[in-house]
């Protein structure tokens, strides 16, 4: 591309400028086109978890629905009411799309496709990622309205909580691949990371959950209690970027758990064709995609304490624990400073394997005493006021307060 | 002076950190000065990357956008009066002072002028006539820096235990007192 424009006459610094800008808008388009589909495949799984069809009318399958509510929404009337912040209200929704769009930049799609290899691949990821809070928080003040600004509290509290485990998940394939390049971490996983640490996986498909404020971490958007929280003001197109920004962080969660931990492009013969590695990644991607839809479509919402409790007191020590586990095995394992190929992950991995199955059962027993515990302490309560009536007891136990 | 790109890109950040920090300091809207202050830090960041320092770049976006400016805007949405803020208080004299001292250091140090005037060691190396290249590793070599003991391990330390003094402070501001553990059922959602 750069050298067909040197060749028509431009000079090096114009044409890799125009090329690269090309390259920036081809990514956006594709990325909320793709969209689209993101909404159709979330929506229809969604229908058969519910024992629903889905949308089944417009087009194929319904294919062409998504594009037919685009086309609606665009129609709608933009309506900004009064004491709004006009330019901070118009900037949220572009921001939370482009926090989104931002992280695909450092998505190696094939071998060689890639917008840029940086360096700093994964800390750009977590840097990129702080900017969707920033959006919800201008959505939820400038909106002059109580509900909007309730929800943005909650989901700062819940994200700001939740980047902690976060990051220290994502720090695990940065210590296995002694890299943070996303192209170094695809190429060095001859086993994927998913072997070789899946409470990592576990921990990064928890916060990611909660990163995207969908259900059950959906407190800052509960319809039962704050109507639609930071969305509420919006209307037409400027909520249906805030739309498609929440589906688009949907799927790339799936690419993130695809790249991080499922070996992106890898496969057979994907270093020899690279439109493999495409269709490898995609379909890694929905592996990941299909677990958050689906734990989105089956667990209740979770209360705000909880949450905080959950992040806090639960994932945030897991998350060290398991840092250090791994770094440490794999500092102290022969042979990880120079693994080339599958055979040479193969025992370092299977040994991370067994730590991480241990550490797995001590979490596992560790919570069923919690939760013996928890239930020990409602049954005393209920016993101590069996006049009041069930249910109310339990639902304003402090939990944590005490603990 | 040429006109690259470069230099096309490093005005274009100079002037969102320039002028982002001077919206923070004159608008009457508390809500916005802090936006500007994201602004203007994302410019450093940019300068940053420009100046092939990316880890640098990226923690600035980290530390300084995602979490420190966000706690500042938690703080200002608690506050009752946000609009219609006068920005100078009685101590501007004293401010407008130490921000001119601070300018003349930061200017006698990133410019030859103090080893011109026959000041030695004062300005930065990179001021020099022939500066020493910058390595290219230098994201690991930081790493290691901090790690080392000939390095930055001890500074590094104090640090981390200052912060965790400050954490465990927070915590104990915010502890409800002994006994009124009932009356503060949300004490758990507060941290």
């Amino acid at each position: 591309m750069t050298d067909s424009l040197i060749d028509i006459g431009l000079s090096r610094g114009l044409a890799v400028l125009i090329a690269k800008t090309l390259g920036v808008f081809a990514l956006a388009t594709v990325g909320l086109l793709w969209t689209f589909f993101c909404i159709w495949a979330e929506r229809k799984v969604a229908a058969r978890f519910q024992d629903r069809l889905g949308p089944n009318r417009a087009g194929p399958f319904g294919l062409a629905q998504t594009v037919a509510d685009a086309i609606k929404i665009i129609l709608k009337e933009d309506i900004m009411h009064q004491g709004v912040d006009r330019w901070v209200f118009n900037l949220a929704p572009i921001l939370s799309v482009m926090s989104v769009l931002l992280i695909w930049v450092v998505i190696p799609f094939t071998p060689t496709l890639i917008g840029v290899d940086l360096s700093i691949g994964v800390l750009y990821l977590f840097a990129v990622g702080s900017l969707g809070s920033i959006a919800i928080l201008m959505a939820g003040w400038s909106s002059n309205n109580k509900f909007a600004l309730l929800g943005a509290f909650r989901a700062v509290a819940q994200l700001i909580s939740y980047e902690v485990p976060m990051a220290l998940a994502m720090l695990v394939p940065v210590v296995l691949a002694g890299s943070m390049s996303t192209q170094d971490i695809v190429r060095s996983q001859h086993v994927m990371y998913l072997i070789a640490a899946p409470l990592t996986v576990l921990i990064f498909i928890i916060a990611s959950m909660a990163e995207l404020g969908r259900a059950p971490f959906d407190i800052l958007e509960a319809e039962s209690e704050l109507v639609a929280g930071y969305q509420t003001e919006y209307s037409g197109f400027k909520f249906g970027l805030f739309y498609v920004g929440e589906f688009l962080h949907a799927f790339t969660v799936g690419l993130l758990i695809a790249v991080l931990f499922l070996g992106g492009w890898r496969g057979p013969f994907a270093e020899d064709v690279p439109a493999l590695g495409f269709v490898y990644l995609l379909l890694k991607s929905f592996v990941g995609y299909f677990a958050v839809m689906w734990i989105r479509m089956t667990l209740p919402r979770v209360r705000v304490d909880q949450i905080l409790d959950l992040g806090w007191k639960f994932l945030v020590p897991l998350s060290l624990v398991n840092l250090i586990v791994v770094a440490f095995l794999w500092k102290i394992l022969p042979g990880t400073d120079s693994i080339n190929s599958a055979g040479d992950a193969l025992v370092p991995s299977l040994v991370l394997l067994a730590a991480n199955i241990l550490m797995i059962a001590g979490v596992g027993m560790l919570l069923r005493e919690e939760g013996r515990r928890e239930r020990a302490r409602i049954a005393a309560r209920r016993a101590a006021q069996p006049v009041s009536e069930p249910g109310s007891v339990a639902d304003a136990a402090p939990a944590g307060a005490s603990d | 002076m040429e006109l690259t790109v470069e230099s096309l890109v490093f005005l274009l950040f100079s002037l969102i950190t320039l002028g982002g920090a001077l919206m923070v300091v004159t608008t009457r809207n508390l809500f916005h000065a802090a936006l500007f202050l994201m602004l203007s830090l994302f410019g450093v960041a940019g300068l940053f990357a420009l100046l092939t320092a990316p880890f640098l770049a990226g923690i600035q976006v980290v530390v300084y956008i995602g979490a420190i400016a966000i706690l500042i805007i938690f703080a200002i949405m608690l506050t009752p009066q946000v609009t219609a803020v006068r920005p100078t208080n009685s101590q501007w004299i004293a401010g407008v002072v130490v921000a001119v001292v601070l300018f003349a250091l930061l200017v006698s140090i990133v410019t030859p002028l103090m080893s011109e005037l026959g000041v030695e060691g004062w300005s930065a190396v990179f001021t020099e006539k022939n500066p020493p290249p910058v390595p290219a590793d230098s994201m690991a070599r930081l790493g290691e820096a901090f790690v080392d003991p000939q390095g930055y391990m001890l500074p590094f330390e104090v640090a981390s235990v200052l912060l965790m003094a400050a954490l465990v402070g927070a915590v104990m501001l915010v502890r409800p007192a002994r006994g009124a553990e009932d009356e503060a059922p949300q004490a758990g959602a507060q941290e």
